[in-house]
């Protein structure tokens, strides 16, 4: 059992800096390219990763804009490619909760939550005491944060600098991870969500670039919802 | 408006917007069902509008993706949730193998 400051520091670098570390700067290196090939600048795409915080908003964002999506609709997009972080801070926070002298706090800390401390925090902290647990999160978290901005910076710059076949790979990675990711859900409803919206995204995007996917989402999540809550009680 | 302050405009407002789902996170942690309906039909109309927008990027990309023939991307892609799924759910490998795949392809055929 953990019970110092110290030792759940040194825990939560080593935790960070194998898997989730590798796979944060890879897949925002691929972020980092689509910024720099979208037309955006350096710090715009760092403020992005560090601001959002989350893969899918920032690529949602981008790829809705750069399709002819208003601001208005590219901004509910990527608000919205991210919304899991409500129930994630849901369930997260009150594990933390009691290292955390005032609540206001949470506010900020709240800001550094992605899937990756939440998932190594759900493993890691039955062996710490709670009121060392928050000293894990910050720690793990910076390191992902700073894992992230450097992959995003070397996305930036590297797809000027490689080969052709690579620099179009880094730009493949965006929808290749994604794909990868959502295909290892295991929630019942997002599978069926998931389902509809494959065929369903294309279709709506010719009927408008603007909104077409945001109406995809709403109508099929709806009824991928209507699904789940009908056959869910038979089975 | 010139196009750099538009992007920071768009930037500041997503970073906001997403934010806003910490805060009511964070605001509502201790009152609120996480396995709630709410909660469960807002995760699916999310996972939709990725779905769709996934495939939307993999068949219809926007930027110099469109360059490559769309099987390759369609291989690429099968490659790497093949992978996925036979290999034990190991992301790395399964992206690694999909990016691999995609590269050679590109390579070799000079596109």
């Amino acid at each position: 059992m953990i019970d110092h400051p110290k030792p759940a520091c040194r825990r939560a670098v080593r935790d960070a800096l194998g898997f989730p570390s590798i796979m944060l700067c890879a897949s925002m290196m691929a972020f980092g390219s689509l910024a720099q090939q979208s037309g955006y600048s350096l710090s715009m795409a760092l403020s992005l990763t560090a601001g959002i915080w989350g893969l899918p908003g920032q690529v949602a964002m981008i790829e809705f804009h750069a399709a002819g999506a208003s601001i208005l609709f590219a901004v509910l997009a990527s608000s919205l490619a991210n919304a899991r972080f409500m129930p994630m801070a849901v369930s997260f926070l009150p594990l933390i909760r009691e290292g955390v002298r005032h609540y206001g706090w949470m506010f900020l800390l709240v800001q550094l939550l992605s899937l990756n401390p939440w998932a190594a925090g759900q493993r890691v902290f039955p062996g710490i005491i709670p009121s060392v647990r928050v000293y894990y999160y910050v720690v793990f978290a910076i390191v992902c944060l700073v894992a992230g901005l450097t992959g995003t910076a070397i996305g930036y710059f590297g797809i000027g600098n490689i080969g052709r076949p690579a620099a179009l790979g880094l730009l493949f990675l965006n929808p290749l991870f994604f794909s990868v990711m959502i295909a290892g859900t295991r929630m019942r409803p997002a599978i069926i969500a998931i389902l509809i919206g494959v065929p369903l995204g294309p279709i709506f995007h010719y009927l408008s670039s603007d909104w077409g996917l945001l109406a995809a989402g709403l109508f099929g999540g709806s009824f991928a919802f209507w699904i789940h809550r009908k056959t869910e009680k038979k089975a | 408006m010139d196009t750099s302050t538009t992007l920071w405009i768009l930037v500041i407002a997503s970073i906001l917007a997403t934010y806003l789902w910490r805060f009511l996170g964070t605001l509502f942690s201790k009152r609120i069902d996480p396995d709630g309906a709410l909660f469960q039909w807002v995760t699916c109309v999310s996972y939709c509008m990725l779905a769709g927008l996934i495939s939307r990027m993999i068949l219809v990309p926007v930027g110099n993706l469109i360059e490559v023939p769309l099987w390759i991307r369609l291989v690429g892609v099968m490659v790497g949730l093949a992978v996925f799924f036979i290999a034990g759910r190991i992301m790395l490998v399964a992206v690694g193998s999909g990016l691999a795949v995609f590269i050679g392809l590109t390579a070799i055929l000079n596109i």
